[in-house]
C-alpha cells in the first residue's frame, strides 16, 4: 500500500515536493515517481507537518460514554491532525491499574484512528494519600510513560516528593495539576480585577504557581522528570524558566484557551467559559505566548475536556469545568502563535508534535519528515478558515467556547504510519 | 427595563427614575388604609429563592400585592429543587406556568443573568434578589432611596461601607449604584474581606474607620456571618468589634447628619452598638419601610411602564 502526498512543503518551507509513503514509512521526498495504484494527495499550497502529539486529553471512557468514547475522542483527534494522544486517567473507574490503562490502550487500538496511550493515576484512586502501581502500569501492555492525577493535584509534599523519586526507576513523567487546594476552596475564576466585581469566588495565581516552585525544587532535589500540566499564569512562566536556568528536568504545557481567552469571558456568566485553571488575564495570556515561543513552555496540550449539556448549562457555580480542544487547536495555535509571527511552521511542529513526543517518550511520533521515518504526518491549509460548530464536532459533547468563531488554519488530512484516518474534514 | 440584573451598567438616569417612582408611591400610598393599587392586576410574579430570606421574600411580596399582582412564593426547600431538578428546568417550567416576572435569589453568583437568558424566549422578566457574591440590586436601590431622603441628594456625599465586602452583594450593588450617583465611596474593611482586585472599583480603601467618620454623610454597616468568624478571615470577633464595630464612640465622631445604615439582620453588640442601632442617626427601619417602595417601583418599571422608560 502506499500514498503520494503531492505538491506540499514541509514545514512550511522550500519549495513543494512530493512524498512517497510505502508501508507506513516515508520512502522519498522530492519529485516522485507515482506507484500504480497509490492513492495521490494533491496539496498544493499546503503545509506538512508531523501528526500531532496531544499530552492532555479527557476521553471519558469508561464512565461517561455520554460526553466522549474512545472512539468519538479518537476521531476528533484525527480531524484535529493528532496521530497520538495521552488520555488522562481520571475516569469512572480510575486508570490506576493495570487492567484499565489497558483496556484503554486496547480500545485505542481497535478504533485505530490515533494512538491512544493512557496516563496512570498517581495515587489510588486519585485520592492522594497512597502511590498507585507505577511500576505495574508502566510494565503493563499499555506501557504507561505518563502518570498524573490531573483534575486533582497530588498536594502533599511527601507523596509528591515519593512519586517523583520512585519514577526515576521507570523513566516515566509525574504530570501535575498545580493546584493548591487550599488556596482554590470554592473557587470558581480566576482571582483579580474581573471576579472581584462580578462576585465570582477567586483562584489565585499564586495557587499554581507555589505548587509549580515546590515542584519543581521536589524534582531537582530528586533528580526526576516533573511535567507542568496547562500553566495559566505569567508567574508560572517566571518559576519555569528559574527552574530549568537550574537544570530542573521541568517540562510544561500551555492550553490553546489559554494563549486565546481571558476573563473577559467571565462577564457572560456561560460556563462554557469554565476550565480549570480558569481564563486568566490578557497580560497572562500574552506572557504565555512568548513563554511558548521561547520554549519557557514545551508545548501545546489541549486539555480536550467533554461534558454533556446538563453539567455545562446551568448556573456558573454548579457547571463542571473544561471545554473541547481537539478539533480546534491548530487553528487557535495558527491564530495566537502564526499569524502574530511568534512561531512559523517549523515552530508549530515542535509545540505539538515533537517535544510532546519526547515528553511522552515516544518513539515513532513527532518525528522529522524524512525518508526512513514513520509516516505520521499532518496537512495545514494556512490560507483556509473554518466556522466552528460544536453540534458538527466529532465529540459527543459541544461545549465549545469557540462557538461561531471564524478560525484560521484548516487540517485536510491526517496519515498514522501511512494511514489516511481523516480527509478534508471526514474520517476515512 | 426588561430585567434588573445589577446596578453595574445600570443607567443613572433610569435608576433616578425608579427612585422617583418609589418617592411617589409612597407618598400616594402615605395614610391610605387600604394600601393597594390596581397596577399589576391580571399579572403574576414570582418569588424563587433559593436561599432563606424572610425579610427580602416578604418585602417583594407585599410590594407586588400592593400592585394588586398575583404573588406565588416557591422556596428551594418546598420546590422541585430538593429533587435535583435544574435552575433551568425550574425556570422554564414557571414561565410556561405563565410567570410575567421571576425574583430570584441564589447562592450562585450570575444565576439571575443566566435566568434572564433562559427565560428571553417566554420573554419573562427577571429581577436579581441577591446571586451568590455578586449583586443585590433593589437593596441598593433601597438604600439609595433612603440616603436621599435623609440627605436631599446623593452627589459629592461620601459613604463609608464597613465590614465584610468581600462576601457582600450587598456592597457590590451599594458601590456602582452609589458611584453612579454621585457619591464618593470609601470600604472600610481589614485587608482579608475586601475582595482581590478592589482598586478596580469605584472607591476608595481604607482599615482605619476612626479616621473615616469625620468626613462621612453616612456609614453603611455589612453583615458579618457567623462562618466568616471561625474562617480565619480575622482572629476574633472581639478584635473585629474593636476594630470595625460602630460603637457609641464612634458614633460620635460622625458629622451630625450622617446616616447610619444596616441591611440586616444586625449583630448588635459587634457590628453595631444596640444604642447606635436605634438612635436618631440610624435609618435602619425606613430602609426597610423603603423596601417596599422600591420594589413597587421596580415591579411597575418592569411590567407596568411599557415603553415609559428606557
Ligand atoms: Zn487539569
Amino acid at each position: 500500500m502506499s500514498t503520494v502526498i503531492k505538491g506540499a512543503r514541509p514545514y512550511g518551507e522550500g519549495d513543494p515536493v512530493d512524498v512517497l509513503i510505502e508501508d507506513g514509512v516515508i520512502t522519498a521526498i522530492g519529485a516522485v515517481q507515482v506507484p500504480e495504484g497509490a492513492e495521490v494527495i494533491e496539496a498544493a499550497g499546503q503545509v506538512l507537518l508531523p501528526g500531532f502529539v496531544d499530552l492532555h486529553t479527557h476521553l471519558r471512557e469508561p464512565g461517561r460514554e455520554d460526553t466522549e468514547t474512545i472512539d468519538s475522542g479518537s476521531a476528533a483527534a484525527a480531524l484535529g491532525g493528532y496521530t497520538a494522544v495521552f488520555a488522562m486517567a481520571n475516569t469512572d473507574p480510575v486508570a490506576d491499574n493495570a487492567v484499565i490503562v489497558d483496556h484503554v490502550w486496547r480500545r485505542g487500538q481497535e478504533v485505530g484512528l490515533v494512538d491512544v496511550h493512557p496516563v496512570g493515576a498517581v495515587t489510588v484512586g486519585l485520592k492522594g494519600e497512597k502511590l498507585a502501581e507505577l511500576g505495574t502500569m508502566a510494565a503493563s501492555q499499555a506501557r504507561v510513560k505518563v502518570f498524573s492525577d490531573d483534575g486533582l493535584c497530588v498536594a502533599d509534599p511527601l507523596l509528591m516528593r515519593r512519586a517523583l523519586e520512585y519514577s526515576t526507576a521507570l523513566d516515566v513523567v509525574i504530570a501535575q495539576h498545580a493546584e493548591e487546594p487550599r488556596l482554590t476552596v470554592g473557587a470558581q475564576a480566576h482571582e483579580g480585577e474581573r471576579a472581584a466585581r462580578l462576585g465570582y469566588t477567586g483562584w489565585p495565581a499564586a495557587a499554581e504557581e507555589s505548587i509549580v516552585a515546590r515542584d519543581c525544587l521536589l524534582a531537582l532535589h530528586a533528580n526526576a522528570r516533573l511535567h507542568v500540566c496547562h500553566v495559566s499564569t505569567s508567574g508560572t512562566a517566571d518559576v519555569l524558566r528559574w527552574a530549568k536556568d537550574r537544570g530542573t528536568k521541568v517540562s510544561a504545557e500551555v492550553t490553546p484557551h489559554h494563549l486565546l481567552l481571558t476573563d473577559e469571558r467571565l462577564a457572560t456568566y456561560d460556563p462554557v467559559n469554565k476550565v480549570n485553571p480558569p481564563l486568566r488575564t490578557e497580560s497572562d495570556a500574552e506572557r504565555l505566548r512568548t513563554a511558548l515561543a521561547e520554549g519557557v513552555i514545551d508545548c501545546v496540550a489541549t486539555d480536550h475536556a467533554p461534558h454533556a449539556v446538563q453539567d455545562k448549562d446551568t448556573e456558573w457555580s454548579a457547571a463542571r469545568p473544561g471545554m473541547l480542544g481537539l478539533q480546534t487547536a491548530l487553528s487557535i495555535v495558527a491564530e495566537t502563535m502564526v499569524r502574530t509571527g511568534l512561531l512559523d511552521w517549523r515552530g508549530v511542529a515542535r509545540v505539538m508534535s515533537e517535544r510532546p513526543a519526547e515528553i511522552g517518550n515516544l518513539a515513532d511520533q513527532g518525528r522529522p519528515i524524512a525518508a526512513g521515518e514513520p509516516a505520521n504526518l499532518t496537512l495545514v491549509d494556512p490560507d483556509a478558515e473554518w466556522t466552528v460548530r460544536g453540534a458538527e464536532l466529532a465529540s459527543i459533547a459541544a461545549n465549545t467556547p469557540y462557538e461561531g468563531m471564524r478560525l484560521p488554519g484548516v487540517v485536510t488530512a491526517t496519515l498514522l504510519r501511512g494511514r489516511v484516518t481523516a480527509r478534508d474534514g471526514k474520517i476515512c | 427595563m426588561k430585567h434588573l440584573l445589577a446596578t453595574d451598567g445600570l443607567d443613572p438616569a433610569l435608576a433616578t427614575a425608579v427612585l422617583d417612582t418609589a418617592d411617589e408611591l409612597k407618598h400616594t400610598l402615605l395614610g391610605r388604609e387600604v394600601k393597594k393599587l390596581p397596577t399589576l392586576r391580571g399579572r403574576t410574579v414570582i418569588t424563587l429563592f433559593y436561599e432563606n430570606s424572610t425579610r427580602t421574600r416578604v418585602s417583594f411580596e407585599i410590594a407586588g400585592k400592593w400592585m394588586s399582582a398575583d404573588v406565588i412564593n416557591v422556596s428551594a426547600s418546598s420546590s422541585s429543587v430538593n429533587k435535583g431538578e435544574s435552575l433551568r428546568d425550574t425556570a422554564l417550567t414557571l414561565a410556561a406556568a405563565g410567570a410575567d416576572c421571576v425574583i430570584v435569589r441564589h447562592p450562585a453568583s450570575g444565576a439571575a443573568q443566566r435566568l434572564s437568558e433562559w427565560l428571553a424566549e417566554p420573554g419573562t422578566s427577571v429581577v436579581n434578589a441577591g446571586d451568590g457574591t455578586h449583586e443585590h440590586p433593589t437593596q441598593a436601590l433601597l438604600d439609595a432611596a433612603t440616603l436621599r431622603e435623609r440627605l436631599g441628594s446623593l452627589k459629592d456625599r461620601r459613604i463609608a461601607i464597613v465590614g465584610d465586602v468581600l462576601h457582600s452583594r450587598v456592597a457590590r450593588s451599594n458601590i456602582h449604584l452609589l458611584a453612579a450617583l454621585g457619591a464618593e465611596v470609601v470600604l472600610v474593611a481589614p485587608p482579608t474581606l475586601l475582595p482581590y482586585g478592589v482598586e478596580s472599583l469605584p472607591v476608595t480603601v481604607s482599615h482605619d474607620l476612626d479616621a473615616e467618620l469625620p468626613a462621612v454623610d453616612a456609614v453603611m454597616m455589612l453583615r458579618v456571618q457567623a462562618e466568616r468568624m471561625h474562617g480565619g478571615f480575622f482572629p476574633s470577633a472581639r478584635e473585629y468589634s474593636i476594630a470595625y464595630g460602630l460603637s457609641e464612640r464612634r458614633q460620635k465622631l460622625l458629622p451630625d447628619h450622617a446616616v447610619v445604615l444596616h441591611p440586616g439582620p444586625m449583630l448588635r453588640g459587634m457590628e453595631i452598638a444596640s444604642a447606635v442601632a436605634d438612635s436618631p442617626a440610624s435609618a435602619i427601619t425606613e430602609q426597610v419601610r423603603n423596601g417596599v417602595h422600591v420594589r413597587m417601583a421596580v415591579l411597575y418599571h418592569l411590567l407596568a411602564s411599557e415603553g415609559a422608560t428606557a
